[in-house]
């Protein structure tokens, strides 16, 4: 057993968990966009971040990758934490206006501009599919392919793979691929409907009228929209 | 075909099959075909027992490896920032004027291949031009013609030169 502290609180963790599992067995809530219980710790959306260390030396580290470790000091919810969190939701949206996971993460954290171009590649290149293919279902038919600002997933040379058996394991996993409540071609790049969660229908009923999944979540019953970054 | 699959598996034995000499290994294939044939990544990735994914992103991860035909000559063209400001990216507008093709693209006839590259370390010399490991100090607009003169036409004298030569013209 480690013994480390989190957010003040003295915690144990069992040896070679990581700072998220920790946390997730204490009930603490951290995003995250491409991590699976499944599969490897990938490190790579970012959202996890937590601030280890006392400051001034502080870092931020990725808590799905760093092991736990004895007298660790770890906060998961700091400003400075927050305010990387945002800016790594503000650059994926700007990959992928049409996640309706990035749009439910960009009102959890009050992300209320994207000040990036679209880009509508509706891929964030969390590398989840890839490695759900090769791990899970010993495809390794799908990759990462290029690099810098070309860099996508596909299959070899673009065209349908030996490996792949048509799974459809990566469709299941991508978080990018669950279109947003207001359909693929919303007006916005930000929905933030979330925002402001007064469903004009309780003035006339008792429950929330709404037979969607997410009650209120479509956001078409909101009255008014936040005014952006203001 | 099947000459081609036995040079590459005899390449890999080459290497002795290891994966570590993956990098080399497409080297190797690279200098005796000019580029990386959709085909012989797949020898490669039999020859390894590797994913053909693996062995994809390597060769499309490192701009040494070309997945499309070379020309028989490599035009690089600094666009890096001393060149840059010296009229680097002018210059390129004018080859891929005069060749008819963009960056990173190889002409119709197969002779050359047009890349930019960041930066060659001479900056003193530049706006720098480099054909096949030559270096061509202080490049302009005006002697991209000359430049490229000087590599296309011996090696083919007749149709080639009188394709480029009117196109020269109107430019000069």
């Amino acid at each position: 057993m480690i013994e480390f502290i989190m957010n003040g609180l003295k915690v144990r963790a069992e040896e070679g968990w990581t700072v998220l599992e920790a946390a997730r067995f204490y009930g603490l809530e951290i995003p995250t966009l491409c991590y699976n219980e499944g599969l490897t710790p990938w490190g790579g959306c970012r959202l996890c971040l937590v601030e280890i260390g006392e400051r001034p030396k502080a870092k931020l580290v990725s808590s799905c990758t760093y092991r736990a470790e004895e007298g660790l000091v770890v906060r998961t919810d700091t400003k400075r934490v927050w305010t990387a969190r945002r800016m790594m939701v503000e650059l994926m949206i700007a990959m992928a206006p049409g996640s309706k996971q990035l749009q439910d993460l960009a009102s959890q954290f009050g992300v209320t501009q994207v000040r990036f171009k679209p880009k509508n590649e509706e891929c964030i290149l969390c590398g989840l599919c890839v490695r759900m293919c090769a791990e899970q279902m010993d495809g390794r038919a799908i990759g990462f392919q290029n690099r810098g600002h070309k860099r996508k997933i596909s299959t070899p040379f673009d065209i349908r793979s030996e490996e792949c058996r048509l799974c459809g394991a990566c469709i299941y996993i991508c978080p990018a691929c669950q279109l947003r409540c207001q359909g693929p071609q919303a007006e916005t790049v930000l929905c933030n409907s979330c925002l402001t969660m007064d469903p004009s229908c309780l003035d006339h009923f008792d429950d929330l009228q709404c037979w969607m999944y997410d009650a209120g979540r479509c956001g078409t019953c909101v009255r008014e929209k936040p005014t952006a970054g203001k | 075909m099947a000459s081609k699959k036995q040079d590459i598996q005899s390449i890999i034995r080459k290497h002795k099959g290891l994966k570590k000499n993956l990098i080399a290994i497409l080297l190797d294939i690279q200098s005796e075909h000019n580029y990386l044939p959709p085909e012989s990544l797949r020898y490669v990735a039999a020859g390894l027992d590797t994913p053909l994914i693996d062995i994809v992103g390597v060769a499309t991860f490192y701009r040494a490896f070309s997945l499309t035909p070379r020309g028989k000559h490599t035009c690089l063209v600094c666009t890096g920032t001393a060149c840059h400001v010296r009229g680097g990216s002018r210059i390129l507008d004018e080859f891929e004027r005069k060749l008819e093709v963009g960056s990173g693209q190889t002409t119709k006839d197969g002779q050359v291949t047009l890349e930019t590259v960041a930066c060659l370390g001479c900056c003193a010399i530049g706006p720098v031009v480099v054909v096949d490991g030559e270096y061509h100090r202080r490049a302009s607009i005006r002697n991209v013609g000359q430049i490229l003169g000087k590599y296309r036409k011996p090696e083919t004298p007749p149709a080639k030169p009188q394709k480029s030569r009117p196109a020269k013209s109107p430019a000069s």
